[in-house]
């Protein structure tokens, strides 16, 4: 008798599907793999079955019928009879607009205030950190709404500028008129105007004068070869100075190369100021800032101003005091410090959370519900999804819209992250 | 980290299965009560009064129907919708009926697939305005600040009247109509336009109602009336035939006063009999008790009493029955009849 016994044969038993290691990872990942693939069948089948239920079919074919409702804000040309494709895309329009209003406002908000808190003044730091916590800790919405109920019931209405007896006037020399109804800010019109839509004379007796595309894009486009301009100038300064070691004066260059191909560009044009008045009911001319959009614009910006501050607080704090230090020790000024020692290297820690600030903002707007901001939410996601019931189809290209506008903001924020980061070698 | 993930995607599918079932009134029963659609707060038609309870015609309309169902009128779950919601909680299955001042138009019985079981107010779109304005019809409103209820029939009302007439507004969009008052009263808009019956309501709770006015023009015309989803004919019969039997009970002289007699001592007019189940079956053909009809008119009175309680001349909001007056006074009120 043989008191050696044979090793066990390796067979497979099921319970290996669970005690072994080798074997759990994928078993674990085999199970989660059905209940996924089941949970979305599941979702996809309840969604088909209820819309059959329901007798709704999955169309998008609403796009291309009349809106029939009417837009106060519209950046493109908009009336009722167009269609709800349309109304969606001055949604859309809307959206970004207030979203690039208030990241930059935000942003220029946050880098003052991220600074200014860790001055040595005691008032100023002390001050900011009341706005900080002030912003921080109240919820957005509040903010909006509060905003936008002191705009309408603290404002004058406009019937309170008229007639001889007015008990409001407007201010800087009657060009911009505060009412509850938004503010009225002057315009520019342009009496050679190449847009070719028709002049129109802004008050009787006026040079008629017309606003187009064309005209902004020939201006803007103008200002960006003399942003393009002074740059040049500028790396030939900074050759000179590092050959020499003298640095040329370009301040008067810079200043003519920015100033004077608009000024012409303008001059051509034959641009003027239009100014608001008042007609019948309202204000007219100018440029309406409603109330929905600076209460909107106005929360949007101080509450994530708040936070960039933070983030740019942090930011400089995270470089190192040997620096600030090192820089004094050079004579570099305080204010040069910031600039050119501190900021650069706190950028790196700034900019990814400053992404998703932005894009926590750009979605925020659709808080814009409260005050009435005809943004996507309100004119796809709102009138046109109740006027066709086409609620899956709407609710799932305002997803859309939001998720690429989100990725384009992450993408470009993402991009210069990169550029500023440390070039390691 | 995974399995929080998966348990979310689990918990989402499960909340997102509200599943429409085709048999409302099983699934109302199962439930105890029943979920009815009503204003965010419209004083007469649907609020809340002091007491937390909402009141109002509209919400007669609910509470006449969880009657003739649970025999008992607060057996309603009441649900404030505002005008771009209220669709989607209708068609969700989030509220098995809607009374909501909602204009019975074509393409929400036939594109949104609802049922209008009838109407409850015959209305016109007006508009509201200070009497300090100076202003006397519509057409003068060229240029004016308008605020505007969106999500309904009468924000494109409004811009066909406007673009016909070929003068210019400038609309202000409101969720509901208390942001609408506040608005209106803070000047923020010239003209406030809604239904008329709803201005007039609105008006009613203001601190100097005679103020304002309701210009003359009337734009539009606004059946509004109760509704339920496409699909469920026994329940909208269930829907259609308790405000039919609300409107009938006024015709036939059956009040809450005089019912329980009518009911306990049947006369011989056989439709009265009829109507509260004391001959016939017309109950048992809703799937209902033989005295449904009697507990939804006991609930608040007949359609008349309805009316005069909750916005009639006497009350603050005092609409005139014009209208909807019985069609035996030259109004339009009119019930097929119960045999
Ligand atoms: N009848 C129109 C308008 C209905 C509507 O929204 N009416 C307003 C004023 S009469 C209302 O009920 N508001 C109450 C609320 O805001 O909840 C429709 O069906 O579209």
């Amino acid at each position: 008798m043989s008191t050696l016994t044979d090793p066990p044969k390796p067979g497979f038993r099921l319970s290996q599907l669970i005690y072994d290691t080798r074997y759990r990872s994928i078993t674990i990942q085999v199970i989660a793999l059905v209940l996924i693939v089941g949970a979305f069948w599941w979702l996809g089948n309840n969604t088909v079955n209820n819309l059959n239920a329901l007798g709704k079919d999955f169309d998008f074919g609403f796009l291309n019928s009349a809106a029939g409702y009417d837009i106060n804000q519209r950046l493109i040309e908009y009336d009722n009879q167009m269609s709800h494709g349309r109304a969606a895309l001055v949604g859309i329009l809307n959206t970004l607009l207030v979203a690039f209003m208030g990241c930059v406002s935000a942003l220029i908000i946050g880098v003052f205030v991220g600074v200014l808190r860790l001055s040595k003044n005691w008032v100023v730091s002390k001050l900011m950190a009341v706005y900080v916590e002030g912003f921080r800790n109240v919820p957005l919405l509040i903010w909006i709404l509060l905003i936008g109920a002191v705009m309408s019931e603290s404002m004058p209405q406009p019937r309170e500028f008229r007639g001889e007896d007015a008990t409001q006037s407007m201010y800087f020399s009657d060009n911009v008129a505060v009412t509850n109804r938004g503010i009225w800010i002057p315009r520019l019109g342009f009496a050679n105007s190449i847009s070719g839509e028709d002049a129109v004379a802004p008050i009787d007796g006026a040079t008629p004068v017309a606003a187009g595309g064309a005209d902004w894009l020939l201006i803007l486009g103008t200002l960006a070869l003399s942003l393009i301009a002074m740059r040049y100038v500028r790396n030939r300064a900074d050759k000179v100075q590092q050959s020499t070691g003298d640095r040329p004066t370009i301040w008067y260059q810079q200043l003519a190369i920015l100033v004077i191909p608009v000024g012409v560009v303008l001059i051509a044009l034959g641009a003027t100021i239009v100014s608001p008045y008042l007609k019948g009911f309202n204000f007219t001319e100018g440029t309406h800032l409603r109330n929905s959009l600076i209460a909107l614009w106005v929360a949007l910006s101080l509450y994530t101003g708040a936070f960039i501050a933070e983030i740019v607080r942090a930011g400089i704090l995270a470089v190192s005091k040997g620096q600030s230090e090192a820089a004094a020790a050079l004579g570099i000024q305080p204010s040069r410090t910031m600039k050119l020692v501190i900021l650069p290297q706190a950028m790196r820690v700034i900019i990814p959370p400053l992404i998703s600030q932005f894009l926590n903002l750009t979605k925020n707007s659709s808080l814009a519900i409260a005050v009435g901001y005809m943004d996507v939410r309100a004119t796809l996601g709102g009138i046109t999804i109740n006027q066709t019931g086409r609620e899956l189809e709407g609710m799932l290209l305002m997803g859309a819209f939001y998720l690429a506008l989100s990725l384009l903001i992450s993408g470009g924020m993402n991009y210069y992250n990169r550029s500023t980061q440390l070039a390691e070698r | 980290m995974k399995k929080t993930v998966f348990f979310g995607a689990l918990t989402a599918a499960g909340l997102a299965a509200g599943m429409a079932s085709a048999a409302t009134l099983d699934d109302v029963k199962a439930r105890g009560s029943l979920n009815c659609g009503v204003t965010t707060g419209l004083v007469g038609f649907a609020a809340p009064n002091a007491e937390g309870e909402w009141e109002g015609f509209d919400v007669g309309v609910c509470r006449a129907v969880a009657a003739a169902i649970f025999g008992d009128p607060t057996a309603v779950e009441f649900v404030p919708t505002t005008g771009q919601t209220r669709f989607t909680a209708l068609a969700s299955g989030e509220i098995d009926l809607l009374a909501r001042n909602t204009t019975w138009t074509m393409s929400r019985d036939v594109d949104l697939k609802f049922e209008f079981v009838g109407v409850n107010y015959y209305d016109g779109q007006g508009f509201l305005v200070p009497k300090a304005l100076g202003v006397t019809s519509a057409t003068e409103l060229d240029g004016a600040t308008v605020c505007i209820q969106t999500g309904t029939t009468t924000e494109l009302n409004l811009a066909d009247y406007f673009r016909v007439n070929g003068i210019t507004y400038e609309p202000v969009p409101i969720e509901t109509n208390a942001e609408g008052q506040q608005q209106y009263l803070a000047g923020a808009c010239d003209v406030y336009t809604t239904d008329a019956s709803g201005l007039a309501a609105t008006r009613a709770t203001f601190e100097n109602p005679n103020d304002h006015v309701l210009l003359p023009e009337i734009i539009s015309k606004e059946p509004l009336g109760p509704l339920v989803r496409h699909g469920d004919n026994e329940w909208a019969d269930i829907a259609r035939w308790t405000l039919n039997a609300l409107i009938t009970a006024e015709e036939l002289g059956v009040t809450s006063e005089n019912i329980e007699e009518l009911a306990a001592t049947p006369g011989n007019n056989p439709e009265v009999n009829r109507l509260l189940g004391t001959e016939g079956e017309l109950g048992a053909m809703l799937g209902l008790e033989a005295d449904w009809a009697k507990n939804a008119i006991m609930a608040g009175g007949n359609y008349g009493e309805l009316f005069e309680d909750n916005i009639g001349e006497n009350t603050a909001i005092a609409l005139a029955r014009g209208l909807n007056a019985q069609w035996t006074d030259n109004g339009l009120i009119y019930s097929p009849p119960f045999r």
